[in-house]
């Protein structure tokens, strides 16, 4: 990474408009940064701050977003600064393990031949990297049920595209940086598509609507075209 | 108490089913959704008696015309200056009177507006996703978009509660064209006159916009720094600079988090103004300090709530 700035740092406040507070911890990709995050967003729900109206975990950074008419800035950096000094830890939970399935084929990948040639391994070779992955669930972003997964090998990280390509399919399995996502919608992305999944992440189950929590660990399991059509014909179950 | 149906006879693009929202599952990736408008979107509720918050129809400048096939429903009309095309009379937004079985209803463009919104007294019958009818327009998820030959069921509806009747536009749901924001989170991926750029330069909107943000036209302001630092949350009014150096401004169905380095954003009392600018039409940015942003914020909220409270107790209820 070559972003400005210090990578760890004691904890940043930026005010967002009127309405929010952005706790920035770092500027990287790395489990430590995002478990100060979950700590911090964990120490949050166990407390009762006044106007407070939800919490918005990433990477490097919590947003707090609450009522103007009832609170400031002030107070909610106080609130998260009383936080940070009780240093409450929360007693790790062990994550949950995912599979996710995912075809390579070429139309359903309609970059790989291109992240081949920007890394200058056979196409193959990048499917191996990206089957062997170590992926967890550092938070959900940018719509419903995108769920960003860090852990992607150093020999396939490419810096996203410079503009976004429009729709591209739902299912689409995704890289960029150490970033990976499974899509769930037909979107414009500045991402490079590797394959495509039958694996459902908004799963209908108004129980369970969202099939990862933040903190899960996922690994990817190659299935074949046809198998590919049988399950997202089937809704894509598994 | 009674059932009014209505069919939709044509509605342009962007036309959806909303109400006040879907709070709290920006966790998830999912955005608040909701009225692009959410003043005008709220007075047309209260003017005939609904909770504010009422599943309603949101209107872009595509138009509607839907007709009423059976009973009656008193609705209204807010947001911008549209034209209201109800059996033999036309009239500005702002107004609400009774529709009946057999009469049709027409909201086109008028003289200035992006967004109104159909406000139909009782309940209207809308599919919910997680609690909310309102539509996520990339996912078409919620209450969805409004298609020629669909019914729409109105359940409990009132009738003949008003005597047909215009209600005062407020100044503030006029476009605005001053945008106050704060600076971004971001700001040490952009040139040191980045800044100076956003709020000196001559900025337009531009039609390259949907619910989900719009992209503005000005000078570029190109992050000098890479793009690939990570993901972090993003906002309603968020205004985020791709690497071509295109400012976009994000909107009711904006992403939850998103990689592209952000330079200011825009506050949430200015939003609904923004929305009913028009493409081509200009618009300033002007920094402001957080606690500045806070009292903005309150003094918008405090005139909302006048005008409201205005609304609801006006007279002009048959009966009273």
């Amino acid at each position: 990474m070559t972003a400005p700035g210090p990578t760890f740092h004691a904890p940043l406040f930026h005010p967002i408009a009127e309405h929010a507070l952005l706790v920035e911890f770092g500027t990287l990709i790395n489990h430590d940064i995002h478990a100060a995050v979950m700590q911090l967003d964990a120490a949050l729900a166990t407390r009762e701050v006044p106007g407070l109206r939800e919490t918005v975990p990433s990477y490097a950074s919590l947003l707090i977003d609450f009522d103007p008419i009832e609170t400031d800035h002030c107070a909610i950096e106080q609130a998260v600064r009383t936080c940070l000094s009780h240093a409450e830890m929360t007693s790790e939970v062990a994550p949950a393990s995912r599979k996710v399935s995912v075809c390579y084929d070429a139309d359903l990948a309609p970059d790989l031949a291109a992240v081949a040639e920007a890394t200058g391994l056979k196409t193959e070779d990048v499917i191996a990297a990206h089957l062997r992955g170590d992926y967890r669930v550092f938070m959900y972003g940018f719509a419903p049920g995108y769920a960003y997964l860090a852990g992607v090998p150093e020999s396939i990280r490419l810096p996203r595209k410079a503009t976004a390509v429009r729709d591209v399919a739902a299912g689409s399995v995704m890289i960029a940086g150490p970033q990976c996502l499974v899509t769930t919608l037909i979107m414009p992305t500045g991402w490079w598509v590797i394959g495509r999944s039958p694996t459902r992440i908004l799963t209908n189950d108004p129980e369970r609507p969202f099939l990862f929590d933040v903190g899960d660990e996922v690994s990817f399991q190659r299935i074949s075209r046809s198998e590919f059509d049988r399950l997202d014909s089937a809704g894509g179950t598994a | 108490m009674s059932r009014a149906e209505l069919i939709i006879r044509s509605a342009g693009p962007h036309v959806s089913v909303q109400d006040g929202g879907r709070r709290g599952l920006m966790r998830f990736g999912v955005p608040a959704s909701g009225p692009m408008d959410r003043l005008a979107f709220k007075s047309a509720n209260v003017a005939i008696g609904n909770d504010p918050a009422a599943t309603a129809i949101e209107v872009s400048l595509g138009g509607l015309t839907l007709e009423c096939q059976s009973g009656s429903v008193d609705f209204a009309v807010a947001g911008g200056a549209f034209l209201v095309d109800h059996g033999e009379q036309t009239t500005g937004s702002w107004m609400a009177a009774t529709l009946h079985a057999g009469q049709s209803l027409t909201l086109r463009r008028g003289q200035w507006g992006s967004w109104c919104y159909l406000a139909l007294a009782g309940d209207v019958g809308a599919t919910s996703w997680l609690g909310s009818t309102a539509t996520h327009g990339p996912s078409g998820l919620g209450g969805g978009r409004l298609k020629a030959g669909q019914h729409l069921v109105i359940d409990n509806a009132r009738a003949g509660e008003w005597i047909a009747h215009d209600f005062p536009c407020p100044i503030m749901a006029r476009p605005r064209k001053l945008l106050h924001v704060t600076q971004g989170s971001q700001i040490r991926y952009f040139d040191a006159s980045a800044l100076s750029t956003l709020t000196k330069g001559l900025w337009t909107m531009t039609d390259k916009w949907d619910r989900m943000g719009v992209r503005l036209e000005g000078p570029s302001i190109a992050p000098h720094a890479p793009l690939d630092m990570p993901s972090e949350p993003v906002v309603r009014g968020s205004v985020q600079v791709a690497g071509d150096g295109v400012a976009t401004v994000l909107l009711a169905d904006h992403q939850t988090t998103g990689g592209y380095p952000k330079i200011a954003t825009v506050l949430d009392a200015d939003l609904d103004g923004m929305v009913q600018l028009r493409p081509r039409e200009p618009l300033v940015f002007q920094v402001v300090e957080a606690g500045r942003a806070v009292s903005i914020a309150r003094t918008h909220a405090h005139a909302v709530s006048r005008y409201l409270a205005g609304l609801k107790n006006r007279t002009g209820k048959v009966g009273t």
